[in-house]
């Protein structure tokens, strides 16, 4: 078909012009290729990691119930429970006892955690990857294995030995990190509780659609309490990571602009050489909709090898070297980081939206320079 | 064949730097027939090529090409036209660099969209016809000057066009190049191609291959003989 | 909410194209008051090169506008986990009042945009642009419309605050509420497939007589129109439910989610293809009488007929596989 055999034959003409000027090209293409580069880790990473949450989350609690006094949480007292079973639809109430332990040593932040698998253990623990690695000078790590013991300092300033009996699995790292099992004997010892006082309550509740009218109901019962249901910690977590993504690419605009301006620069400043070869190819044939056609061909071959250039860059760098780049800002500041692994996920949705923020705009910055190119004068060879 | 009526082409009408580059001008051009533009710089020959080739619309008159009335035709129709009617010669050659011999042949005829095959056979034809078929895939810029000229010759010649038309094709060139230049216009003349050349060169305007001479000055028709 | 990448991308395409459209008004404008094609002065030709940018903008507009629309229905979606109650694109695009007005001018502004495209190409075709002022009057007349899009989208985007409460398809799309929806998808379903089967029969019939003949054209027209707006009303009220093997989800937006094999997107397609060829047929049918379109304009009406009978069938199907693999059968309900 000749319309075809034409395509055909303006991409090979299109692509040896390409290749004549490679020089003045592949400056473009590598800015290109790094603003998608950029733009594209960003939102792998924040997919990636809202997609990790989620699953994390499917686990968690449907309603957590804590208790504020003042505006700060504090303990519920254990005789709140029956009350709040007897609500139509709840399944089962569960208290939990935990808290937050600062280490001294590694200046870090510890979430002690009762477990009852350990109620007739006392004296020994649990711990997460990231307590592992607890420092004993700014150069020092000593690394906890089984079987060490961990001193823990008392609400009385005394020390008490724990053994550590297991390290919880690396895969649950974005939650465990930074935990420690402990029994209820030893959790009293720590910190000075009163028995039947729990931290907060876990609900399991049969049918779905009545969490908000159980928060509410619940509410209503102990005025003092605050109920959280999971799916608002999802979506809470979906909007911050979405917003940290959205900040990180209205911050990387100045890169974006830049890279606009460059397009467009070069897309206008054709030299001499160049504009001389496009009225001879008009003087000898060719109508101002195939040179058209051959500058939307030009930056096809340039958008594509800068998508796919910086799309599979970005890629390595989220997913094989745990985004070595963006780590710090989007993961927020704290003492202990986990090193996970994000599993790769990216959608063709990512992908259709880094197509619009970086390839549309590059393509607007170079209609009007192309179509003026193409609509040199077919005489101008002739007048030169 | 080609009919101009009280051509007009200004430049930059209106503004201070108006220019009139050619001034009232009615000619007839007859098919098969060798005509030589002669001139001075500056007298228009260059900008009456450009308007005899379809290359630029004139500023008021009428043109007529085959007994169709092509002075209003918008660009895609009037080049449509070029393409399949004439072929060009530039005073520079104008060749595009980095690419090959033979593939700057070919360029005229790619928006036509014919296969590639035969394109190249017809396109390695014309180079045999002129004994350049062993530079085919040689870069243009190793070219000496008359194995350019004989290219773009070529390239005006890939669409079989009607007519051809040269601007100063012998500026570049010796003597001996410029007698073989005349000889190969003979040659295409014969074929019953008609042939429009600017020039001021003696070895063109005085060949006998010429049959009529056309002087211009400041844009208008000056002289206008049938050569003896 | 500002910040969401789907977001800022979609107020960035539609302001870079809504601007270059604004753009190209105003030089239509400017060409039709000072187009003599017969002169060859320079602001003559100047002109004529302006519409080769125009052309090329209004491809772009056009190609963007599809895209955007997908889009802008997949970012509804992905933002659906934001809202309470909705589990997909047609809760989010309930949270304000400007959510599916956005969606129904862009179908529009796609549509308006394919039909000056096609009006465009005919143009060219001809030798001596006999459609020029009526083709940049139709521009002027369609850049309002595609300006409206980009405020609406914009409206709607930006008002989306995450605490407010929505509904998710399962109570828009259903029997029960007291909406124009409601009484589309209640309509009994014998009514809604005849209608369906119906409108498709006849557009390909007259499609045919358009193809083979060459007779018929506008009403040819008005049906692929109507045959669009029925094909929609058919996905809500019984191939989607084919699709999702439930007999209570009539939801159009879910059947682009990757669970259903993506064949929303080759259903809406197609039926844009059909609905985009059939309303350009029509559009340039009073421009028979022109002398220099006289050889090219069957032509062009001619392949135009042939994608949007091609295209429509293709639609039915589809469909029509849907319906016959379904595990679900619709004769108990």
């Amino acid at each position: 078909m000749s319309a075809i055999e034409k395509q055909r034959h303006i991409i090979d003409f299109m692509l040896s012009c390409l290749w004549r000027r490679k020089g003045k090209n592949l400056s473009l293409v590598v800015v290109y290729t790094f603003v998608i580069f950029l733009l594209a880790s960003v939102m792998f990473f924040a997919h990636a990691i809202k997609k990790e949450a989620g699953l994390i989350l499917r686990d968690a609690p449907e309603i957590m119930v804590q208790r504020l006094v003042a505006g700060r949480q504090t303990f519920i007292p254990e005789s709140y429970i029956d009350a709040i079973r007897k609500i139509r639809g709840v399944q089962s109430v569960t208290p939990r006892l935990w808290g937050y332990y600062y280490d001294g040593q590694s200046g870090a932040n510890y979430t002690l955690m009762v477990n009852a698998d350990l109620k007739d253990r006392p004296g020994e623990i649990l711990i997460g990857k990231g307590v592992t690695l607890r420092r004993a000078t700014a150069e020092d790590k000593i690394i906890t294995k089984k079987n060490d013991s961990i001193p823990f300092k008392t609400y009385d300033g005394s020390y008490l030995m724990l053994k550590v009996k297991g390290i919880l699995p690396a895969a649950s790292e974005l939650v465990t990190s930074d935990l420690v099992l402990v029994s209820e004997a030893d959790f009293g010892k720590i910190f000075s509780i009163s028995r039947d006082q729990a931290t907060d309550l876990v609900l399991q509740v049969r049918n779905e659609k009545e969490l908000s009218t159980i928060a509410a109901k619940i509410a209503q019962l102990y005025p003092d309490t605050r109920p959280i249901l999971r799916n608002e910690i999802l979506r809470t977590y979906d909007a911050v990571f979405d917003w940290r993504a959205g900040v990180i690419i209205v911050i990387l605009s100045g890169a974006f602009f830049a890279f606009i301006i460059l397009a467009w620069d070069k897309a206008t400043g054709l030299s001499a050489e160049e504009k001389r070869e496009i009225g001879v190819l008009k003087a000898i044939g060719w109508e101002t909709s195939d040179i058209l056609l051959m500058k939307f061909w030009e930056g096809a071959a340039v958008s594509l090898s800068a998508f796919l250039m910086g799309i599979l860059s970005a890629y390595l760098h989220i997913f094989f070297t745990a985004s070595a780049l963006f780590a710090p800002v989007l993961k927020g500041w704290s003492v202990l980081y986990p090193d996970f692994r994000l599993t790769p996920f990216i959608s063709p949705y990512e992908i259709a939206i880094l197509f619009f923020l970086t390839v549309i705009p590059y393509t607007v910055a170079t209609i009007v320079p192309s179509w003026r190119s193409a609509t040199i004068d077919p005489d101008s060879v002739m007048r030169t | 064949m080609i009919r101009l009526q009280n051509i007009h082409k200004v430049f930059n009408a209106g503004k201070p730097n108006e220019f009139t580059a050619i001034r009232d001008v009615t000619l007839a051009i007859d098919s098969r027939k060798a005509t030589v533009f002669k001139g001075p710089s500056g007298s228009g020959k260059t900008t009456l090529l450009s308007i005899l080739g379809c290359m630029a619309r004139p500023t008021s008159g009428r043109i007529t090409l085959k007994e169709r009335e092509i002075t209003s035709l918008p660009e895609r129709f009037l080049t449509d036209i070029r393409r399949k009617t004439f072929g060009f010669m530039f005073q520079q050659f104008h060749l595009i660099k980095g690419i090959s011999a033979l593939e700057n042949v070919m360029i005229p005829a790619y928006p036509d969209g014919e296969k590639h095959a035969a394109l190249k056979k017809r396109a390695i034809g014309l180079l045999d016809l002129l004994n350049l078929s062993h530079k085919a895939s040689a870069k243009v810029e190793w070219l000496s000057g008359g194995e350019a000229q004989r290219i773009a010759i070529a390239r005006a010649l890939i669409n079989d066009p009607a007519i051809i038309i040269a601007d100063e094709p012998t500026a570049h060139l010796d003597t001996s190049l410029s007698r073989e230049f005349m000889e190969i216009m003979r040659r295409l003349k014969e074929q019953g191609k008609t042939l429009l050349i600017a020039s001021h060169d003696p070895i063109v305007y005085e060949s006998d291959v010429i049959d009529r001479i056309i002087g211009m000055r400041d844009g208008e028709i000056v002289s206008s003989g049938d050569h003896p | 909410m500002t910040f969401h990448p789907g977001i800022l991308a979609l107020l960035l395409g539609s302001v870079l194209t809504t601007s270059m459209l604004c753009c190209c008004a105003y030089e239509g404008a400017r060409i039709i008051r000072n187009w003599d094609i017969r002169s060859g002065s320079e602001l003559q030709l100047e002109l004529e090169r302006r519409t080769y940018l125009i052309s090329m903008v209004m491809s772009y507009a056009l190609g963007f506008q599809l895209l955007s629309l997908f889009l802008f229905i997949y970012t509804a979606d992905s933002l659906s986990a934001l809202f309470v109650g909705a589990m997909c694109a047609a809760g989010s695009l309930h949270v304000n009042g400007f959510g599916y007005p956005a969606l129904i001018l862009k179908i529009t502004g796609f549509l308006l945009a394919g039909v000056w495209l096609i009006v465009n190409f005919t143009d060219n075709k001809a030798s001596d642009y006999p459609l020029i002022k009526i083709k940049y009057i139709l521009l002027i007349f369609i850049a309002p419309f595609l300006v409206a899009e980009t405020l609406v989208q914009g409206a709607y985007l930006l008002g989306l605050k995450p605490d407010i409460i929505t509904s998710c398809c399962g109570t828009i799309f259903t029997t029960d509420a007291n909406t124009v929806m409601s009484g589309l998808i209640g309509l009994p379903r014998a009514l809604s497939q005849a209608a369906f089967y119906c409108s498709t029969a006849i557009t390909l019939l007259l499609g045919l007589v358009f193809y083979l003949k060459g007779k018929g054209g506008y009403f040819f027209s008005i049906s692929t129109l109507i045959s669009f707006l029925i094909a929609i009303v058919a996905l809500i009220s019984f191939i989607s439910v084919y699709f999702y093997e439930l007999p209570t989800h009539h939801c159009p937006f879910c059947i682009l989610h990757p669970e259903y094999g993506y064949v929303g997107y080759l259903l809406y397609m197609t039926l844009l293809a059909g609905a985009v060829s059939g309303l350009g047929l029509g559009a340039v049918m009073p421009f028979h009488g022109i002398g220099s379109l006289a050889e090219v304009l069957p032509r062009i009406q001619r392949r135009l007929a042939l994608i949007s009978i091609l295209s429509y069938a293709a639609f039915m199907l589809i469909s029509g596989y849907g319906i016959l693999f379904s595990h679900l059968s619709l004769s108990a309900y």
